[in-house]
């Protein structure tokens, strides 16, 4: 999008003196930290135009999030998801593509998930658990995949389809679950027959966490290890910086381009999978719980670091744990949260305009000033 | 219901209801021709039309007047409008992202300072009854045409003449197609983004208004179904034209109106799915009229969405 953009140097493989390359990861981390400083500073500012205690909202937010052994759980419970859905941003951002649309992965994902253990209703749980997750995966994948081939072959802007694909996805899986699919026993929220307890996801031992958490981490290693350590993620980025540069490299773009957004939407299913099985029970509407569009924060917060993205999700998966807490103990809207969440997002897009401006992360300037 | 007249009702709720779903595409869209014209696009419309919606129906409740509430409304969509144009006019800052955090941002908003007006109700705005020749329910009922509506396919004329006649007109197209040009000529093409996004704001906010003050006439937390955004890929099939805006609006509102109006006749079959028209139908039209290797007939030089 826009201007081409090179590569960070301190990602390429040149020795630079071990000071320079300090200063750039410091950058990269001092800049979104200091970002998120001034973004709670102008929520507490918002807080007390509205006549209450910014002290009391961290702190209960704090309590809410993190404080207790219980709390830590449930945040840990909301990043799970957060963490697959951010991939679904994060791997086509490497491409230079943003897609938003990862809601309408997750609920297919599950949809698909469903059916299926109710088809192979009997069989053995190592066998159906795992076919599960890939059905999942396959259909968020194609789903997302016909996202970039679009991009790539029809030039359709990816962002707005993406957006209109989770839409008809959210009203097909209405169709399926309100028709074909539909338990004769769930009155009042249709859904699909419950899966076997057998085939319903567990606890991770010793925690009132699902395995869903520990999908999500493995899931957002193996995307690092893809970007940074396989030709495939380095071909990405070249053609994320430059199309045109790629394909005169020889780089098969529209493969890449439909790989990377088909992965993203994979995860997606793969979170739709593990929400079925583990939290749900079953499809129906609940899926269509927000987790797409918090997981597109989650990686521009992580400015689509797979890895970063471990920490932000389970921090906005504290957030979205303390939101009960808020609403009950200080009496504000529910929707306090979403305020927050949209103050640190443009907060954090704005802070990119900072990046190698400042003397002491960009060594280039050093002599300079000097 | 539909007994008298019988499956006639079919094309005659259509077209009612693609008036009356059509209206707020129109404002939409014709902002965000506006915006992107001058080579900025704005997807936080979205969150700009659910906060004018919530800011209309509360001034309308407070005040009692409908015409105050989109006074209001059409003020608060120029400050977001503003601050994403502002906002946006730093380096490596990405007007998409932005777009997305403002609809994040405006959504919350409304909904933080609409807790209060899920309950009472407002009065609605005026419509004009160009039924009245008929004693048919039906056709009264499809030919009760909203104010907005008119004023909507009003100021798409006039857009269309002043893009073409009109000095601003030409100063947004010149900012819009080549940033270089613009400043060759003396002029500010952030000053002109920044004030095309304002326009664009107040113009999606009205959008909103028309949700919560006329159809569906109430605000919720779910009154808007994604219109902010539909309207982005909407003027990309207009070409950017204001009269294009119009007749996909129609258009749009009509494929919107297909499942209420087939339900109204006893098709309950697929209901969703009918739910569903409008965006297959917006996708099918990107499909169609994209096409890689040249950008887009109409399209403004300095438009990141078509890049």
């Amino acid at each position: 999008m826009g201007t081409p953009q090179i590569p960070a140097v301190s990602s390429l493989p040149i020795a630079t003196s071990n000071l320079e390359g300090l200063a750039r990861r410091s950058e990269a981390v001092a800049i979104p930290l200091a970002a998120l400083l001034v973004g709670m500073v102008l929520f507490s500012v918002f807080i007390m135009l509205v006549g209450k205690s910014p002290l009391d909202f961290f702190d209960i937010m704090w309590r809410g999030a993190f404080g207790s052994w219980f709390s830590v759980q449930n945040s840990l419970s909301r990043a799970a998801p957060l963490l697959l859905t951010a991939l679904c941003v994060a791997l086509p951002a490497r491409l230079g593509l943003v897609v938003i649309g990862g809601e309408g992965a997750i609920v297919l994902g599950g949809v698909a998930a469903a059916a299926l253990g109710w088809w192979v209703d009997g069989a053995s749980a190592f066998i159906v658990i795992p076919l599960m997750a890939i059905a999942g995966m396959i259909i968020g994948g194609l789903w997302m995949g016909i996202v970039g081939a679009l991009r790539h072959y029809r030039a359709v802007n990816e962002t707005i389809s993406s957006l209109l694909m989770a839409y008809i996805a959210i009203a097909l899986m209405n169709q399926l679950v309100e028709g074909v699919l539909r338990d004769p026993a769930s009155l009042n929220k249709p859904s699909t027959h419950p899966l076997a307890q057998a085939y319903r996801i567990g606890n991770i031992p010793g925690m009132d966490v699902h395995w869903g958490l520990v999908a999500g981490i493995v899931a957002c290693i193996i995307s690092w290890l893809l970007i940074e350590k396989t030709r495939w993620g380095f071909a990405a980025r070249i053609a994320g910086g430059n199309v045109r540069a790629a394909q005169i490299q020889g780089l098969a773009v529209g493969p890449l381009i439909v790989g990377f957004t088909a992965l993203g939407g994979a995860f997606a299913g793969l979170a739709g999978m593990i929400e079925v099985a583990a939290v749900q029970g079953s499809a129906n509407a609940s899926l269509a719980a927000g987790y797409g569009y918090t997981g597109i924060l989650v990686a521009f917060l992580a400015r689509q670091n797979p890895l970063a993205i471990i920490p932000v999700a389970i921090f906005l998966g504290g957030i979205d744990a303390a939101g009960g807490l808020i609403q009950r103990r200080m009496d504000m809207p529910d929707a306090t949260i979403l305020v927050l969440q949209g103050m640190l997002f443009i907060i954090i897009l704005f802070s990119e305009t900072f990046y190698g401006r400042f003397v002491i992360f960009n060594p280039d300037l050093w002599k300079r000033s000097a | 219901m539909a007994g008298e007249i019988g499956l006639w009702g079919v094309p005659l709720a259509i077209l009612g209801g693609a008036i009356r779903v059509s209206t707020p595409f129109i404002f939409v869209s014709l902002g965000e021709t506006i915006t992107e014209r001058s080579g900025r696009i704005n997807l936080g419309l979205e969150g700009t039309l659910v906060f004018g919606a919530m800011t209309a129906y509360g001034v309308a409740v407070e005040t009692g007047s409908t015409w105050l509430g989109l006074l209001a409304a059409a003020l608060s969509g120029i400050c977001f409008g503003l601050f994403h144009g502002w906002i946006c006019k730093f380096p490596k800052v990405n007007d998409i992202a932005i777009g997305i955090a403002m609809m994040l941002f405006g959504t919350g908003l409304a909904f933080f300072f609409g807790k209060p007006f899920i309950k009472p109700s407002a009065p609605h705005l005026p419509a004009i009854a160009f039924g009245f020749w008929s004693t048919i329910p039906q056709v009264q009922a499809a030919l009760d045409v909203n104010v907005l509506f008119l004023i909507g396919a009003a100021l798409s004329v006039l857009l269309w003449w002043a893009f073409k006649n009109t000095r601003a007109g030409l100063i947004i197209r010149v900012v819009g197609d080549s940033s270089d040009a613009a400043r060759a000529m003396g002029i500010n093409p952030n000053s002109v983004r920044l004030l095309a996004t304002g326009v664009g704001g107040a113009f999606a906010a009205i959008g909103g208004a028309y949700l919560s003050l006329y159809y569906p006439g109430s605000w919720n937390e779910r009154i808007s179904s994604g219109q902010g955004l539909m309207a982005v890929a909407l003027v990309i099939f207009a070409r950017w034209n204001p009269l294009g805006c119009f007749a996909a609006a129609l258009l749009f509102g009509g494929a919107g109106a297909l499942g209420p109006s087939l339900q109204s006749v006893g098709v309950t079959q697929g209901y969703y799915l009918f739910y569903a028209t409008p965006y297959v139908l917006t996708l099918a039209i990107m499909i169609a009229t994209s096409s890689p290797g040249r950008s887009l007939a109409g399209a403004p030089g300095e438009l990141s969405i078509t890049k």
